[in-house]
């Protein structure tokens, strides 16, 4: 069995006894990296360097059991748009092509600290505003299921580079599915936890009050230990909820968790295939003890509308600092301060950034924010209150993650208004600052992965951990792997 | 919602974005039918209910008044594509 | 026809918390450019603000002496604009929910009480410096001052002359000083007003198209600003044309104001609550432990001074009306327990020495118990009146020495010896024989000019009255 083919545990154990060396873990991650990425583009930076080098100190600190964390020494890839020190941070825009951020975000901060080896950056839908990951200005990303599909997005680097053995896991971000929704197109496992389980210092902004950073992974396991290692609270985050980080001890009994299916998520726009294999997935969890029941949230149909609104309008905001002054790109010819500013984000930003900062710019305008900003925060206080009463019923909800399986490149470009309905089963967990579980659950007929989503009440990982584990310990969809291609054989 | 060249005009400059003629075209009816999608709220009957912008209801998360070291300007301004004197530079601004 | 003025007030003070508002950097004034600042305040991606408490206390402290309702449960917002001064394009503020809400202060001009209504006073971060730069015909930007707390008072549009406005303003200060939120040194912009002014008939209820006024540095530049305005709105009035709103630069210098750009008149802030913070609810509690902490304030301060010390109201005004003054009064006092001399010193002296050499009250730096020290010396005969205050107090206000090491060191003791005394004035009357003949021919003034060399031969520093005495009964001895 090829290195790379283990889970993060099984290769942290290794590391641990001794069998395989920190160093050797890396270069093959680094060996990978090589010859897969020209085909899938997963990194927009490599840091080989710094990988090999990081690699023999964290391999002197296990020895002398200074690090004990099952990651020491497990080589990780980390999403472009979380900073680091001295190394670029690009967000997948040109805006940031040149940045190199003064500081480490909190969540990178957590897992170097547990030992583990930082790879690279990875390629992402350009200040992760998409769900194709094809809208960087590093290139599109590639399925490594099927090189003409995308990965998905924002996080599609992060999940392909799971799925193509580029690391043995990653940090992905999610504001509206860009965890989940990469992670069930590339048959990986993905968590998007609790808003404000983990700091956000250090993430560059999409929008804030739906932003969280997240672990995927090969399964259930590497994705919490992950978790437990980046989780807690932040001084330097104020929505960072007081709470420690946690150990989680899985366990694959369910007998008795009650699992809600809304059955308005399994209408109209589902493609046949997903639809199956979510409900045989719910099958084989109420096969394992669970009480399966339908129920209706018709609150879930103004997700959309609600999510584009809010995030847009904090994306407009948040994404105004970028002006050419204090960092990133800078227009060469202008006229005055005023035309540096128009020149330098026109410039700077693509299509897809340049669309939600306009429609922000739009729904906070005067004249329109009670009609449009105020109304959306008011639909997702109607949301969390279905979910909450959802919750007073039901442990878990069991829903698709996407409509469809991995789309071909380029289909959802043309048409922005059909890429953003792709976002329906995901964004009502943003709105409602839950936590989202994906696991592989099928293939559809091209041989594509299928993830199914479960979300649960506020901190309740625990609980969609166990019901994910307690699936992949009866089913072998996430150990299911895709024929790599080299560069010289795509 | 039929977004005007007026509007368009309008928000661009808000935002600080300078649309080509196809750009500012091709914006004004996606953005439109963006916007008609989102007035598909207007359906939902939200009278009396109080808008949310946080999720739990986390509350005064304070800082101690305790000074810490500054970061050094080189450090600050690394970034910065025009510097002068450990300051950004920006072109004359009339204040 | 005759014009009424009306108009309203933004006052921005910064508040003196240690840190700024969101991230732990100094705020203290001046200092190199950009060498007080951090990723957080210099919005670098990825940043997030964390709110100091302290700014918050200051909030409810000025809230509370402003007679204002506090806000329980109130938020941030974001204010989007560009300016280069504002490192992530928006200012963290508060507009929906502002912290104190519809308080009053009470001012007195020209004899009549006036309320003057708050309508709201708010939470932001201030903003960066920007410095021309001649040489190279460019802007420089300065982040030290990016972050520094700052409080919005927002007045109801109750003024109606310019002396009330500064009253108003004198007012404020005041009690911002007494409750020790802000050292509102205007020329170091740490409290800074903009003036909405608006004109109407006398008479007429609607208001007139306002204008903002903003820029204003000094307490007398707002009285020419106001004037100004005043009289550039009549004039349009009265020649039928119209007064446009917006926002205006006062030029002190040139003693008018002009338009900005109307590009930066065209304003659409596009607020939206801070999505980074989480909201703020202040108990009773806390607004009861504030409020007890709250010192005593003018208004009642200067009433117990004239009840409790029988102080004329005028002098009682000007020590009351600054903070540094009453400091010196009552710390001077607590060590002499002698109010009436406290205040004619403060009034005469003190006050002498800080006009000569130009001295903000605020910066006068003696410790104001060695005025105390002074007092008591006086008093019990230790060292000359006049001496005390053309060599010890200024001294004292110049170096802020220790009154009593001073004298010791500088033999500047009062003699009140009578051998030493006598000594000298039977020398004086042996080196002066024609002013003794004088003086037996019945000549009293040569009295007054043998003092007077005896004096001078006893350095100044003899009680009068034993010189006095001394010699008239050498006299008499004649």
């Amino acid at each position: 069995m090829e290195l790379t083919s283990l889970s993060a545990l099984e290769l942290g154990k290794k590391i641990k006894s001794g069998e395989v060396g920190v160093v050797e873990a890396t270069k093959a991650s680094l060996e990978n990296i090589e010859k897969y990425d020209s085909t899938y583009n997963c990194y927009v930076t490599v840091c080989k360097e710094e990988a090999l080098k990081r690699a023999e100190e964290v391999q002197k600190l296990i020895s002398d059991d200074t690090l004990t964390s099952p990651l020491a020494g497990v080589p990780v890839g980390v999403k472009d748009n979380m900073c680091t020190k001295g190394i670029q941070t690009s967000c997948g825009s040109k805006m940031l092509s040149n940045f190199k951020p003064t500081y480490t975000s909190t969540a990178v901060q957590k897992l170097e600290d547990a030992g583990a080896v930082i790879l690279g950056k990875l390629n992402m839908d350009e200040f992760a505003m998409g769900s194709t990951s094809e809208t960087s200005f590093f290139g599109a990303t590639k399925n490594p299921w099927n090189i003409d599909r995308v990965p998905g997005g924002s996080s599609g680097g992060s999940a392909a580079a799971v799925a193509a053995e580029e690391a043995f896991c990653t940090l992905g971000s999610d504001t509206g599915g860009s965890i989940r929704q990469p992670a069930a197109f590339c048959g990986v496992t993905g968590l998007k936890p609790t808003y404000g389980a983990v700091s956000r210092y250090g993430l560059v902004a999409y929008a804030s009050s739906l932003d969280q950073i997240g672990p995927m992974g090969k399964n259930v396991e590497d994705v919490a230990e992950v978790f437990s290692t980046i989780m807690g609270h932040d001084p330097k985050d104020s929505t960072s909820v007081k709470q420690d980080a946690k150990k989680f001890v899985l366990d694959n009994n369910i007998k008795g968790m009650k699992i809600g299916i809304p059955t308005n998520y399994f209408r109209k726009g589902l493609d046949p295939e997903v639809k199956e294999s979510i409900l045989a997935s719910a099958k084989v969890l109420e096969g394992m003890g669970a009480v399966v029941e339908e129920f209706e949230m018709p609150a879930l149909d103004y997700a959309i509308p609600a999510y584009y609104i809010i995030a847009c309008a904090e994306a407009s905001s948040n994404l105004s600092r970028y002006d050419g002054i204090k960092y990133g790109y800078s227009a060469e010819n202008f006229d005055g301060l005023v035309d540096l500013y128009f020149k330098s984000r026109s410039e700077g930003f693509g299509e897809e950034v340049k669309r939600r900062c306009l429609i922000g710019a739009f729904v906070l305008s005067s004249g329109y924010y009670d009609a449009y900003y105020k109304k959306a925060l008011q639909v997702k206080a109607v949301i969390k209150k279905s979910f909450d009463d959802a919750f007073e019923k039901y442990d878990v909800i069991l829903t698709p993650t996407a409509p469809t399986t991995a789309l071909k490149m380029g289909e959802n470009l043309s048409d922005p208004l059909k890429m953003y309905l792709g976002d329906i089963y995901t964004v009502s967990v943003n709105l409602a600052g839950l936590p989202g579980l994906v696991v592989p659950c099928g293939f559809d007929k091209e041989g594509l992965p299928i993830g199914m989503q479960l979300i649960g009440k506020p901190f309740g990982e625990d609980t969609l951990l166990n019901a994910g584990f307690a699936f992949q310990s009866t089913t072998d969809y996430h150990t299911k792997k895709p024929v790599l291609k080299s560069g010289k054989e795509a | 919602m039929k977004i005007t060249d007026e509007m368009i005009d309008y928000i661009s400059q808000l935002a600080r974005l300078e649309l080509s003629g196809e750009e500012r075209e091709k914006g004004k009816e996606e953005i439109g039918k963006i916007i008609d999608y989102m007035d598909t709220l207007n359906t939902l009957d939200t009278t009396d209910i109080e808008a949310m912008s946080h999720a739990f209801p986390v509350k005064n998360v304070f800082r101690e008044d305790v000074v810490k070291p500054s970061v050094d300007r080189d450090i600050i301004t690394l970034n910065a594509p025009q510097k002068k004197e450990g300051c950004f530079k920006v072109p004359k601004t009339v204040d | 026809m005759e014009f009424e003025t009306v108009m309203g007030l933004e006052v921005h003070v910064e508040l003196s918390t240690k840190t700024k508002i969101f991230c732990s950097c100094t705020t203290e004034f001046g200092g190199d450019p950009n060498t007080h600042v951090c990723e957080v305040c210099t919005g670098m991606p990825g940043t997030l603000p964390v709110l100091n408490e302290q700014v918050v206390e200051y909030a409810i402290r000025t809230g509370l002496a402003t007679n204002c309702e506090i806000t329980q449960y109130n938020k941030f917002d974001r204010k989007n604009y560009f300016y280069p001064d504002l490192p992530k394009a928006y200012q963290v503020s508060q507009l929906y929910l502002p912290i104190c809400r519809n308080g009053h202060i009470d001012i007195e001009v020209n004899g009549v009480k006036k309320s003057i209504g708050i309508h709201e006073i708010h939470m932001e971060e201030d903003a960066g410096k920007l410095i021309h730069d001649p040489w190279d015909d460019c802007t420089l930007v300065d982040y030290n001052r990016c972050g520094v707390p700052l409080l919005e008072i927002v007045s109801e549009p109750d003024f109606r002359s310019g002396e009330e406005v500064i009253a108003y303003l004198t007012k404020l200060k005041q009690i911002l000083q007494y409750i020790d939120v802000s050292d509102c040194k205007m020329e170091q912009g740490s409290m800074r007003a903009d003036v909405n002014l608006s004109v109407r008939p006398f008479g007429q209820d609607e208001y007139g198209t306002r204008t903002e006024m903003k820029n204003i540095n000094s307490f007398k530049a707002i009285a020419r600003a106001i004037e100004g305005e005043r009289a550039r709105q009549i004039e349009l009035i009265t020649e039928g044309k119209k007064v446009v709103q917006e926002t205006r630069r006062w030029d002190d210098n040139k003693g008018s104001s002009f338009a900005m750009r109307s590009k930066e008149n065209a304003q659409d802030y596009r607020y939206f609550p801070e999505p980074d913070l989480v909201p703020i609810e202040i108990s009773d509690e806390w607004i009861e432990r504030v409020r007890k902490s709250l010192p005593e304030l003018p208004t009642e301060k200067k009433e117990r001074y004239m009840k409790e010390y029988k102080l004329p109201e005028y002098d009682v005004d000007i020590i009351t009306g600054t903070k540094a003054l009453v400091k010196i009064f009552e710390e001077a006092n607590a060590v002499c327990n002698n109010p009436k001399e406290v205040s004619n010193w403060i009034m005469v002296e003190v006050l002498r020495l800080a006009s000569e050499t130009n001295t903000d009250p605020d910066d006068i730096s003696f410790d104001p118990k060695n005025l105390g020290v002074l007092i008591n010396l006086v008093k019990n005969g230790v060292v000359n009146r006049n001496t005390a205050k053309e060599e010890v107090l200024a001294k004292m206000f110049s170096d802020n020495v220790e009154p009593e090491q001073y004298i010791k060191d500088n033999n500047l003791q009062m003699v009140s010896d009578d051998s030493l005394v006598r000594d000298i004035v039977t020398s004086v009357i042996a080196a002066n024989p024609n002013s003794i003949e004088q003086y037996k021919e019945g000549n009293e003034k040569v009295v007054k000019f043998l003092m007077g060399q005896s004096m001078k031969q006893l350095k100044g520093k003899a009680n009068p009255a034993v010189v006095t005495k001394v010699l008239e009964e050498e006299l008499a001895k004649l």
